[in-house]
């Protein structure tokens, strides 16, 4: 009994960490149909500013809003600079900006700072232990799946309450169409940035609370993270992507539970196995988008 | 609203879909455009409401030159469209299609609430809808939807793009009810159809586009009295 409920926080907090780098990724693919490679980077960028901030006497929870404030920042600063002035030209064009806005993101954390790893502040609570049911874990765990809760609900609401939510999903479905009733491209396209960048700020804080470090290739993991479960879940839905995330973590958690230790190096290798035989079964992925969109 | 539109010129790569096409809308107008499958009726609104930047000529809406902006600023300007793959968002609700419609005046809660209740009286079926899914609602329902949705931003001039396009007769028959409604209220529309008899009844005066340019243009009544205009100018 108290196996199966380890399994289910572990899940929930894996899951929930992934949903929420899933859907970072999936706002602005919805939107644009482009693969922002710079996502990553949004993570890194609230790292080292955790970082930055470390030294100073500020309460924590006013480091992690400046981190996430930057990761919201890097994200419109992705738009403006990667994407705005080459989006009408090509996707190919588009593919290697926002490439080589991530690598020179990088290069500028391991030029301006360092390319060795260095230590975040963190809050006393993150190396806790709470004991739940009977169950024996990490306090770190709890706030994910607490702070995925809270973000997904706030997510969902906005997206349906708000004209600007609404705008935004009808812009993911035809662009054009939203434009010719009266909707900002520019406004929809660099608020889906800034969403992305505020989901990716927050997973920042609970993914780099499990090391302490931040490292100019810290991105990279989550990138791939996000990639992976909005491929499984359907590049073209928002629930799809939480739903990959959920289930990637599933696998993920599964594998770790039942591989023999000798075997637990290569769990990656069974992750990607499972993620293909799901693909060859939904080759969409498991949500399908709406029918019809096209490139803006 | 006034619509001028001045040697007008559309072109897809190397295709020139409009060749220099000369177009008026008065205040409280209501134009037909007709023209066979290619003319480039489609291509002409398209430019007019900013969705595609033409490559030649001029757009003005009562004398101000708006050539080649932004759909967006062509829906605060008074101009709504409505194209002809009509493009409901499927996924979002009735309500939140026509709510969507009124991004421009989202402001005046109080206007769009009234402007959602009269599109419902007028649109009656959308009402019993409200709370679908737009992707659920038979052809004609999205048509009506995508109009109520238009009308929604309140429009000096109305776009529209084969409204009848691959409708039942009866809902067809309602649709033009519609648009004579709408006319009535002293809205400008330029109307894009393939049904010649019911478009030049509704209209006063009519433009027949072929092969991207004008080729025949006057009231409506006598452009529906000239018993040749289908054989020489929409079929082929
Ligand atoms: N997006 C496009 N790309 C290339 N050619 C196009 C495109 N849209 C229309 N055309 C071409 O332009 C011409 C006019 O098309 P259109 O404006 O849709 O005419 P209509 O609405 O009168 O049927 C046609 O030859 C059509 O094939
Ligand atoms: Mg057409």
């Amino acid at each position: 009994m108290t196996a199966a409920i380890q399994f289910v926080i572990d899940v929930l907090s894996l899951g929930g960490a992934y949903a929420l780098m899933a859907l970072g990724l999936v706002i602005v693919y919805g939107i644009l149909r482009l693969v922002n490679f710079a996502y990553g980077e949004l993570v890194m960028a609230a790292g080292y500013t955790l970082y930055l901030v470390g030294g100073s006497p500020l309460p924590w929870l006013v480091m992690a809003a400046l981190a996430v404030a930057a990761a919201v920042l890097t994200g419109i600063a992705t738009d403006y600079l990667a994407f705005r002035p080459v989006r009408t030209k090509s996707v190919t064009a588009v593919l290697i900006t926002s490439f080589a806005f991530s690598t020179l993101l990088q290069n500028a954390a391991q030029l301006l700072i360092s390319p060795r790893p260095r230590s975040i502040p963190l809050p006393e609570v993150f190396s806790d232990t709470v004991t739940v049911l009977g169950v024996v874990t990490p306090a770190r765990n709890l706030i994910t799946i607490a702070a995925a809760a809270v973000l997904l609900a706030l997510f969902t609401l906005a997206m349906r309450r708000t004209i600007l939510g609404i705008a935004m999903r009808a812009a993911a479905t035809h662009f054009t169409m939203a434009r010719m009733l009266g909707v900002p491209a520019n406004l929809v396209i660099t608020t889906a940035f800034a969403i992305s960048g505020l989901l990716a700020g927050t997973v920042a804080l609970l993914w780099l609370g499990r090391i302490g470090t931040v490292v100019p290739r810290v991105g990279l993991e989550p990138l791939l993270i996000a990639f992976i479960a909005t491929v499984i879940g359907g590049m073209r839905s928002l629930e799809g992507a939480v739903l990959g995330g959920f289930l990637l973590a599933f696998i993920d958690t599964s594998l770790n539970y039942t591989l023999p230790q000798d075997l637990l190096k290569f769990r990656d290798a069974f992750t990607f196995s499972l993620v293909i035989l799901i693909l060859l079964w939904r080759p969409a992925g498991l949500v399908r988008g709406p029918a019809t969109g096209q490139r803006t | 609203m006034a619509l001028a539109v001045d040697g007008l010129e559309v072109r897809y790569g190397g295709v020139r879909a409009v060749r220099g096409v000369d177009i008026t809308v008065g205040d409280g107008e209501v134009v037909a455009l007709l023209g066979a499958n290619g003319a480039g009726k489609s291509s002409t609104l398209l430019a007019i409401a900013g969705a595609i930047r033409p490559f030649a000529g001029r757009v003005r809406l009562d004398g101000r030159d708006v050539t080649g902006t932004t759909p967006e600023r062509m829906v605060r300007a008074g101009v709504a469209m409505v194209p002809e793959t009509r493009d409901v968002f499927p996924d979002l609700t009735v309500e939140e299609n026509l709510r969507l419609g009124a991004y421009v005046r989202r402001r005046d809660r109080a206007g769009v609430e009234a402007d959602r209740a009269a599109m419902f009286a007028l649109f009656p079926r959308l009402a019993e809808r409200a709370d679908q899914t737009a992707g659920t609602l038979s052809g004609g329902e999205q048509q009506m939807l995508v109009i109520a949705r238009a009308m929604m931003s309140r429009p000096r001039l109305l776009l529209l793009d084969e409204p009848s396009l691959g409708l039942a007769p009866t809902i067809v028959e309602q649709i033009f009810a519609m648009i004579a409604e709408l006319a009535a209220t002293g809205l400008s529309i330029l109307l894009v159809e393939q049904n010649v008899s019911k478009a030049l009844a509704v209209a006063s005066r009519a433009y027949v586009m072929r092969l991207g340019r004008i080729a025949a243009a006057g009231p409506a009544r006598e452009l529906a009295a000239a018993a040749d205009l289908e054989d020489h100018y929409l079929g082929g």
